[in-house]
């Protein structure tokens, strides 16, 4: 078996504010390997960005990591100084935020921005980072890269931007890109488009990549495997085919009830009721047992653990019990 | 460049304007200028004709049509009291404000970047804290009263700084400047410090809080995600977005500046405009007064347009060309 890329394991991430401390990642593990592509999905507040920024040591203030492990390439992040983290940050592990609108520098060049991150990363000449930055431009199809490469940031359009993110990620031909909602902020007529450019130079580059998005169908057209996360914590992992076909969690089963079904005649779309809960106000058992339709009594008070089979995983206490008779009737 | 500077220049013309009225119609309810001009001996009658024959009694527009085509040839009457065109007298004492506020600026620039960049970089590191707190103390200690302080420190109980003139100046192509003998640049110390003082802490926490602002942003979060060295991130990244707000806030302060110095020079007895200001209002003498206020307006429109073009230059969104397709 090999060693996977990058494997976090009983991640815990709070957030120490004024009077409380609150935890937001909770036993998260996860693993994904070399030019694998990976989808997180869940609701708003489901912990994706936490979960995303927390393998480069990136969460914002108050946010530090309190347990657990980040292993990539066998090396634990968490254990790194600034100085190796920096090495790793745009290097081997690369960013690519929501909003391309906010995440260039308004008050420098495409050039500057690029070229930097290769400065600071390898030993190269002005001219030699010129023409790498020109060659990542040239593959995210930027038509006339030498007359962008001297523009700001607002004389371009967000699908421009974006696909100027997308190089800057690219420049120093990294392991892993991690891609956090990607298309959201984009016009929905270059979503596709930008998505189908990024899934290509992944396949092209044996890159992996961790793609977060609350839309099923991206996930499902682009990654290979998925994990929901509900409440700082993963609910469900398995092939992404096997999510949206068959999955077992009832919140996955939510995701994607309301997710738009092309091929029925009337879209309907199937809402879970209620909403993620704050991180102050958690319950107790299952996060998600006030939402569930199927809540039993056990999954008010005890924290359901992982049923694995077949290489996924749920946590659910009534999947499990079904799994247990399952089980049972095959021994008979 | 060109267009942007002609659209500066005709806002600039019409700053000048409003100016010009405002500081005219001061004229009309500034007492009597024939008192201070004849004395109190003469007669009602003569006092009459000459009034008629200064145009005191023509209309008010015609009066300010006169006044503004004379302004525009750099004659804004005869001071009353030093008996000497009143632009005159007001450019002789403009090197000494204008030094003042120079080393003020100097003092609030050099100061303010460095520690508010610190504070918020290391918002809980104690020198932020004692910064910040300082800062608050300063913001609510009037002017008048830190030169006094200091001048009873530093002058009358150390004995180290002088508090009173200009010290030893020396003629510079037609400029009286301190700046170039160690007696001026000693005198300069104490009134330049006193009025810096308003400024500096509001510096202070403007770059700090547009600092902190900054570091929170997506760009800068993405150049960490990038792997770049934290220096080029706080003062490439960071400081570069945080001083184009700044800069805009600097503009206008310091035409508070100018108006500030009336009181640095009245405490210190530094014979600048300010000073020659109050002792025109005293004496009533309007020519001097409206020539202090249009000079005045001119440094500040002057400033002003300046600092949009520094503007313009750090922020690539301002387009200083002609729009591009
Ligand atoms: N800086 C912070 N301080 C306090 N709480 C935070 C901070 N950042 C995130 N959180 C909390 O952590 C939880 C997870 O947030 P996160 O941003 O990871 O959600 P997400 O799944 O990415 O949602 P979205 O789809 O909206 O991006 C949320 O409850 C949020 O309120
Ligand atoms: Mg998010």
């Amino acid at each position: 078996m090999s060693v996977a890329l990058l494997e976090i394991r009983n991640l815990e991430v709070r957030f120490a504010m004024r009077h409380v401390t609150l935890v937001a990642l909770r036993d998260v593990s996860f693993a994904i390997n070399r030019g694998e592509r990976l989808g997180i999905v869940g609701e708003s507040g489901a912990g994706k960005s936490v979960a995303a920024f927390s393998i480069l040591n990136l969460i914002s203030k108050p946010g530090y990591i309190s347990a657990g492990e980040i292993l990539f390439e066998g090396r634990d992040l968490t254990k790194l100084g600034p100085q190796e983290m920096r090495k790793i940050r745009g290097n081997r592990i690369s960013m690519i935020f929501q909003d391309p609108m906010m995440t260039l520098n308004p008050v420098l060049t495409v050039g500057t921005q690029l070229t930097e991150c290769l400065h600071a990363h390898r030993e190269l000449s002005e001219p030699e980072a010129r023409e790498i930055a020109m060659e990542r431009l040239a593959q995210v199809h930027i038509p006339s890269p030498e007359a962008r490469f001297d523009q700001y940031p607002h004389e371009l359009s967000g699908g421009m931007r974006q696909r100027i993110v997308i190089a800057t990620a690219l420049l120093t031909n990294p392991w892993l890109i991690i891609a956090d909602e990607p298309t959201t902020a984009l016009d929905v007529t270059i979503q596709a488009e930008i998505m189908d450019l990024l899934l290509e130079l992944c396949e092209s580059q044996n890159v992996a990549l961790i793609l977060i998005t609350h839309d099923l169908g991206v996930v499902s057209q682009v990654t290979e495997r998925a994990i929901v996360m509900y409440a700082g914590r993963v609910v469900e992992e398995a092939p992404t085919r096997e999510i949206v076909r068959a999955a077992k969690h009832p919140y996955t089963q939510g995701l994607i009830g309301a997710l738009p079904q092309q091929t029925e005649s009337r879209r309907r779309l199937k809402q879970i009721r209620g909403v993620m809960p704050a991180l102050t106000e958690i319950p107790p058992g299952c996060a998600f047992h006030p939402r569930c339709p199927y809540v039993l009594d056990v999954c008010r008070v005890q924290l359901p653990g992982y049923s694995i089979k077949n290489g996924a995983r749920v946590a659910c206490h009534m999947v499990a019990a079904q799994m247990q008779t399952e089980a049972k009737e095959s021994e008979s | 460049m060109l267009a942007f500077l002609i659209r500066r220049l005709v806002q600039a013309a019409l700053v000048m304007f409003v100016i010009s009225i405002i500081a005219f119609s001061i004229q009309d309810n500034l007492g009597d200028p024939l008192r201070e001009l004849l004395g109190q001996s003469v007669s009602e009658k003569q006092r009459q004709i000459l009034r008629d024959k200064m145009g005191l009694n023509d209309p008010f527009l015609i009066q300010y049509g006169r006044f503004l085509k004379k302004a525009i040839h750099g004659d804004l009457g005869t001071s009353y009291f030093f008996k000497r065109p009143a632009v005159d007298v007001i450019l002789d004492k403009l090197p000494a404000t204008l030094e003042l506020v120079f080393g003020a600026s100097l003092i609030i620039i050099v100061f303010s970047v460095p520690i508010g960049v610190f504070a918020a970089i290391y918002p809980k590191h104690w020198f932020s804290k004692f910064s910040m707190g300082a800062s608050i103390v300063g913001i609510s200690i009037p002017v008048f009263l830190t030169a006094i302080l200091s001048i009873y420190v530093f002058s009358v109980e150390f004995g180290w700084l002088p508090s009173f003139g200009r010290g030893e100046t020396v003629d510079f192509f037609g400029w009286r400047t301190g700046f170039l003998t160690r007696d001026g640049l000693v005198h300069l110390i104490l009134p330049c410090i006193a009025l810096s003082s308003i400024m500096l802490p509001l510096f202070i926490r403007l770059i700090r809080s547009e600092m902190m602002e900054v570091l929170e942003s997506e760009y800068v979060k993405f150049a960490w995600a990038k792997g770049l060295q934290p220096r080029r991130i706080w003062f490439l990244h960071a400081l570069k977005n945080t001083l184009l707000p700044v800069i805009t806030v600097g503009g206008v302060q310091i035409g508070t500046l100018i108006a500030f110095t009336i009181l640095t020079e009245t405490v210190f007895q530094w014979p600048g405009m300010g000073f020659l200001f109050l002792e025109a209002v005293n004496r009533v003498d309007t020519p001097l007064i409206i020539a202090y206020l249009i000079v005045v307006g001119l440094i500040f429109v002057i400033t002003n347009t300046i600092v949009d073009l520094i503007y313009g230059l750090v922020n690539p969104t301002v387009r200083l060309t002609r729009p591009q397709e």
